[in-house]
């Protein structure tokens, strides 16, 4: 690093503006925690102690064992992750073609991609129920999934684009000599350099479909294939009695993203701008 | 590159423009005539074409214009708080600080936890009696507020919710563009004798810039079309349909009050908006494209 070394107060200042505005930023995480370590008893509590007096771990066994949670859950890992899957293959192999070929239809794909990102979630959702009430369709896990691939495809296509323009294509060329295919170049030289890009991509998808709810609320009405979404609402908005359960819910929902966001830290920051920094 | 390939790009995005023809393109069109129907309950299985007439209710209502300003209200402030605190924090992080990997992961939390989530946590926070927001006001001898229950402040909780689940998605990005800015650039400004506040505005926000247009225009699309906070805060636009947006009054139009002629009208008119915002912004923005 430079040779000058920064004055400590300075130092200083600079640890405590983070240290504050962390604090803020992880308040209300700390206060669902210490809200789903509430006994039964300090339901209307007004104190600010962020672990409640007797704290109890009884609120996840209520909601393990005692709430149809297991059920969510497993309807939303079915659905989460064949749009992961769904989502990550189309977006890389379209991404592909979209950065190294110029085919007609090029220019009016990518522009349309984006326009669609600008759809309020109504103007599609109102005629897919409509269309899928006529068909008795509504109450279907499959209505989900395709309508969560394609909220997120634009955007992941993009992003896979943008990181493939920012690969030299001299590696394909010397591939091509080499004797692989085009589809071999793509696939045993390329597509591993984009680890990155593919990361990001299925985080996404996965992140869309996990934690949606507005459609989910729309195209499921049966009790028996709500997701997480739609149960934990269901908990929240019994406010006085649920309110524990809620948090507790909440607590284990978070829990694996936030984890999957911390372990691909690294990858948010390249996958993202790489793209944008090479314009 | 290769010409003889070209069915084979064919070939790799083919199945990506299946998907979103038919579940973006074909509601699409649907949904045009939809808007130029009466189609709701009572109608459901025998619309009929009735033209230009929900657009006529539509444009001669008050409820587009009050809506409106305060869609833009919100899309203002959301994404000018997001920019600026993730650009702040960025450049606060991006010096040579002990634990800076500690500060960037805790930051990004409020990004990672699923939206919904947040919502309703915040709305839990917001309640009068028990919410920690009030506990806290009164802690410090302020007067509580009855966040849920007024219009004004049901708004603005909702906007405090939305900055504080935003930031972390412009500071990521913010990051990743300053680390792409080499740092003799710096060193030779700071040699020419130019001090922070010159560094900053002549160095790093011009070299931002690549990365932040894009992150914006995607931010205000995504904050114009936010259905999730202002619904799950205000539990569906409480009180009294006062703390909507364009995106939450047309739900509501739709799906709890069955208007979905009238709906599907009104969708347009949002899409319609942010197009020409956007295509109005790019045009801004390349225009100044020039300076570096």
């Amino acid at each position: 690093m430079s040779a000058v070394k920064t004055p400590l107060w300075q130092r200083a200042l600079t640890h405590g503006i983070l240290i504050l505005v962390t604090l803020v930023t992880l308040y209300p995480v700390l206060l669902v925690i210490g809200i789903s370590l509430r006994p039964g008893d300090q339901l209307y509590s007004t104190s600010l102690r962020l672990i409640p007096e007797g704290a109890s771990f009884h609120s996840y066994y209520v909601i393990l064992f005692q709430k149809p949670f297991l059920l969510w859950l497993k309807n939303s890992l079915i659905v989460s992750l064949s749009v992961t899957l769904i989502g990550v293959a189309l977006a890389a192999t379209s991404g592909y073609a979209f950065s190294r070929y110029r085919f007609p239809g090029h220019r009016i794909s990518l522009t349309s991609f984006l326009l669609t990102q600008m759809f309020p979630a109504t103007m599609l959702l109102l005629p897919l129920y409509l269309l899928l009430q006529k068909v008795h369709l509504l109450n279907s896990l499959w209505g989900l999934m395709v309508v969560y691939v394609t909220t997120a495809l634009p955007f992941c296509v993009w992003t896979m684009k943008g990181y493939y323009d920012s690969i030299p294509r001299d590696l394909e060329e010397a591939a091509l000599i080499d004797g692989l295919g085009p589809l071999g170049a793509f696939l045993r030289i390329v597509l591993p350099l984009s680890l990155p890009a593919l990361t990001i991509t299925a985080l996404f998808s996965f992140m869309a479909a996990w934690s949606e709810f507005i459609v989910a609320r729309v195209i499921l009405t049966k009790a028996d294939l709500f997701t997480l979404p739609l149960g934990l609402e269901a908990l929240a908005g019994t406010f006085q009695t649920e309110w524990a359960n809620y948090a507790a819910g909440s607590i284990l929902v978070s829990i694996p993203v936030v984890i999957l966001f911390l372990l691909l830290n690294r990858f948010l920051v390249s996958g993202l701008t790489l793209g944008g920094v090479k314009g | 590159m290769n010409r003889r390939s070209v069915p084979l790009a064919y070939a790799l995005v083919l199945p990506s423009i299946l998907v979103m023809l038919a579940v973006v393109a074909y509601p699409f069109l649907y949904n045009f005539r939809i808007a130029f129907s009466n189609m709701s309950l009572r109608h459901f299985r025998n619309p009929e074409f009735i033209g230009l007439a929900n657009f006529v209710e539509l444009f001669s209502s008050s409820a587009l214009y009050v809506v409106l300003l305060k869609t833009v209200i919100w899309t203002g402030v959301n994404v000018l708080a997001h920019v600026s605190l993730g650009v702040g924090l960025a450049v606060v992080l991006n010096r040579p600080i002990r634990g800076q990997w500690l500060y960037r992961a805790l930051l990004i939390i409020p990004w990672a936890i699923p939206q919904y989530i947040s919502a309703l946590t915040w709305r839990g926070m917001f309640n009068y009696e028990y919410g920690a927001v009030n506990l806290w006001l009164m802690k410090f001898g302020l007067p509580q507020v009855a966040w849920l229950s007024n219009a004004h402040a049901a708004f603005a909780a909702a906007i405090i919710t939305n900055i504080w689940l935003g930031f972390p998605f412009m500071m990521v990005i913010a990051l990743g563009g300053l680390q792409s800015i080499p740092h003799e650039l710096y060193e030779v400004a700071s040699i020419d004798g130019a001090n922070w506040w010159n560094r900053l505005r002549h160095v790093t926000l011009p070299l931002l810039k690549p990365v932040l247009v894009p992150a914006v225009v995607l931010g205000t699309i995504w904050t114009f079309n936010n259905l999730n906070v202002i619904w799950l805060v205000t539990d569906g636009g409480k009180p009294a349909d006062k703390s909507h947006i364009l995106v939450t009054y047309v739900y509501k139009a739709a799906f709890t009050l069955y208007r979905y002629g009238y709906a599907a009208a009104f969708s347009l008119v949002i899409f319609l908006i942010l197009l020409v915002f956007v295509v109005f912004y790019m045009r801004l923005s390349r225009g100044t494209e020039s300076v570096y």
